[in-house]
């Protein structure tokens, strides 16, 4: 069987969807959002990579690597939030999170 | 390509960004024990004001750098200077914080410089990639800036929580782009113009359309996606709040206006439904979850984004008038925005702040001038003639009433005819409640001055400064098209 641009996009669709699945479901732990966060953005990589490859054209590569570098960089930032939370609340649980409630 | 050249095209944005370096550097040298810094606030000012100027030095030239993935037109140098502006005023509101609330470090400052460079960046996207990079420039600064009073758990809650959001609505942008760029093989939104002519309808282009939109609803707090709203502004300290309500709003809605207008003129039909949908809602989570709320930032918060339901009314008909009706919208909108924050600032009791409604019982009595200043801000607010509010509504009704969106402008009358409640809910307990004991007193000149400057701008001042400003924002539209 050809492994054609179908095969990536779907793979990358399944990888989304279970990033953003991971975000709404999980009502434990903030890190678990993190990793799907970093998945999502992955997930995206493999569409970029897969269409510029189908498509012959660099751009889609250029755009794949300026999302690895920004998504370091939102990992820095959103660990160091974190920290400021955890030394805040000790304890990093999505559920206790809700200081703000209308 | 010339790349010398395309710098003297970026350079408001350059030298925003090496004063920003240059007072981070002297920020750390002359850290003092509690981060408190004078002179970096007031530098920092001074450089969105020389920035504010060499954008306006550019004036009346489009100009493209970087191979066309950033564009310097009438249309960015307009939001470019409000973006400065309210910037500028949310370092100024910031100076007179009591200590150790985490605004007057000196990091304040230079994060909301950086944060201006971002949205910068974004109102002169014109390309996928920098539109994306330019969003995350903006989003890094202002994550911090949500959590920067470090040592609050509300604070960092807010942050933690803005983080989240706004990287899930990052994915979704990009999931977006990459469709678009999959199905158009382009990042600049001139060549995707060129392919996406909307006759048609091609499938993968629609759905990764249907996700930018989404990743930049998020950015603008549009209904369905603003759950972040109300905490974040709730958490965050108040000038933050008021940086957040004011400047990254006309940032998203002109980069939104600019990624829908210059990438997909042609397919006006694919996106205008979802825009109308984004402001119907908008409008109503706007105008009905605000009437239960007892805390003033969460209101504001429901507030703005039954504002942003307004605006994006003047987008989605999609027309040259209907930006420059979004354009006016958005600059009248900063304005009663700074001025309504610096209010909330000046509502302080002995040993903190207060945030309550309640609090504002019989405002009157107490304190006139500040109980005249907040009710024509909260008139015009809700879009009540003659007041500045009123203008910006006329605009972008009247621009979706010609792009043929009659019904879109009937519910938006009749939610701001619900919005008006709970604004003058608040001016009826200012008036006529029985008295709450009155506010501390406090270093507040400033606030003052800013609270008064944009109650005059909103009653009478833009009877007069109307028409000025119309002709700036038509001519900004019309570099779109």
């Amino acid at each position: 069987m050809d492994i054609g641009l179908g095969h990536y996009l779907s793979v990358a669709a399944v990888l989304f969807a279970t990033g953003m699945a991971g975000i709404f479901l999980n009502r434990k732990n903030v890190i678990i959002i993190l990793m799907s966060i970093e998945l999502m953005l992955l997930s995206v990589n493999i569409n970029f990579v897969a269409f510029s490859q189908f498509l012959g054209d660099l751009t889609g590569q250029v755009f794949a690597f300026m999302i690895l570098t920004v998504a370091a960089a939102e990992a820095a930032v959103g660990l160091a939030i974190l920290v400021a939370y955890f030394r805040n609340r000790g304890d990093i649980s999505v559920d206790t999170a809700n200081l703000m409630k209308n | 390509m010339d790349v010398l050249g395309s710098l003297g095209v970026f350079l408001p944005e350059l030298a925003l960004l090496l004063g920003a370096m240059g007072l981070l550097i002297y920020g750390v040298f002359q850290e003092t024990e509690d981060g408190d810094n004078e002179i970096v606030p007031l530098a920092a000012i001074g450089l969105l004001l020389a920035a504010t100027a060499l954008v306006a030095l550019g004036g009346g030239v489009d100009a493209e750098a970087f191979a066309g993935a950033f564009r310097i037109d009438a249309f960015s140098q307009f939001s470019k200077a409000l973006i400065f502006g309210a910037a500028a005023f949310a370092i100024l509101m910031s100076n007179e914080e009591r200590q150790g609330s985490g605004v007057r470090r000196f990091e304040y400052s230079i994060l909301i410089l950086l944060a201006a460079i971002g949205m910068a960046l974004m109102v002169s996207a014109n390309d996928l990639i920098s539109l994306y990079m330019a969003i995350e420039t903006q989003s890094l600064a202002l994550y911090v800036l949500a959590a920067i009073n470090r040592d609050s758990h509300r604070s960092t809650e807010a942050g933690l929580k803005y983080f989240v959001l706004g990287a899930l609505s990052s994915g979704l942008l990009l999931y977006g782009a990459s469709l678009i760029y999959g199905f158009t093989g382009a990042t600049g939104f001139d060549a995707i113009a060129a392919v996406a002519t909307g006759e048609e309808a091609n499938p993968g282009l629609v759905v990764g359309l249907v996700f930018l939109i989404c990743g930049l609803a998020f950015k603008v707090s549009a209904a369905p996606f603003h759950m972040w709203t109300p905490d974040v502004y709730e958490g965050a300290p108040t000038p933050v709040t008021a940086f957040f309500a004011a400047a990254p709003k006309v940032a998203a809605m002109a980069l939104f206006a600019r990624a829908l207008v210059g990438a997909f003129p042609e397919a006006v039909g694919d996106w205008r439904p979802v825009i109308a949908m984004l402001a119907v809602a908008s409008m109503a989570v706007g105008s009905f979850s605000a009437i239960v709320q007892t805390n003033v930032k969460r209101l504001l918060a429901y507030s703005s984004i039954g504002h942003m339901g307004f605006a994006l009314v003047g987008l989605a008909a999609g027309t040259e008038r209907g930006v420059s009706s979004v354009l006016i919208y958005m600059a009248v909108y900063i304005v009663m925005t700074i001025g309504a924050f610096s209010c909330v600032l000046l509502m302080r009791r002995q040993g903190g702040r207060t945030e309550s409604v309640s609090d504002l019982a019989g405002l009157a009595e107490t304190d006139k001038s500040l109980a005249l200043i907040l009710g024509i801000l909260l008139f015009s607010l809700s879009g009540v003639p003659p007041t500045g509010g009123f203008f910006g509504k006329f605009f972008v009704f009247g621009a979706a009433v010609e792009a043929g969106l009659v019904w879109l402008a009937i519910i938006g009358v009749l939610m701001s005819a619900v919005a008006a409640f709970y604004y003058l809910r608040i001016v009826k307990i200012m008036w006529f409640d029985e008295a709450a004991p009155a506010f501390a007193s406090g270093p507040g000149v400033r606030l003052g001055l800013t609270a008064s400057l944009s109650a005059v701008i909103m009653l009478p001042g833009l009877l007069f400064l109307i028409g000025p400003l119309e002709r700036a924002a038509t001519s900004a539209a019309a570099s779109l098209f």
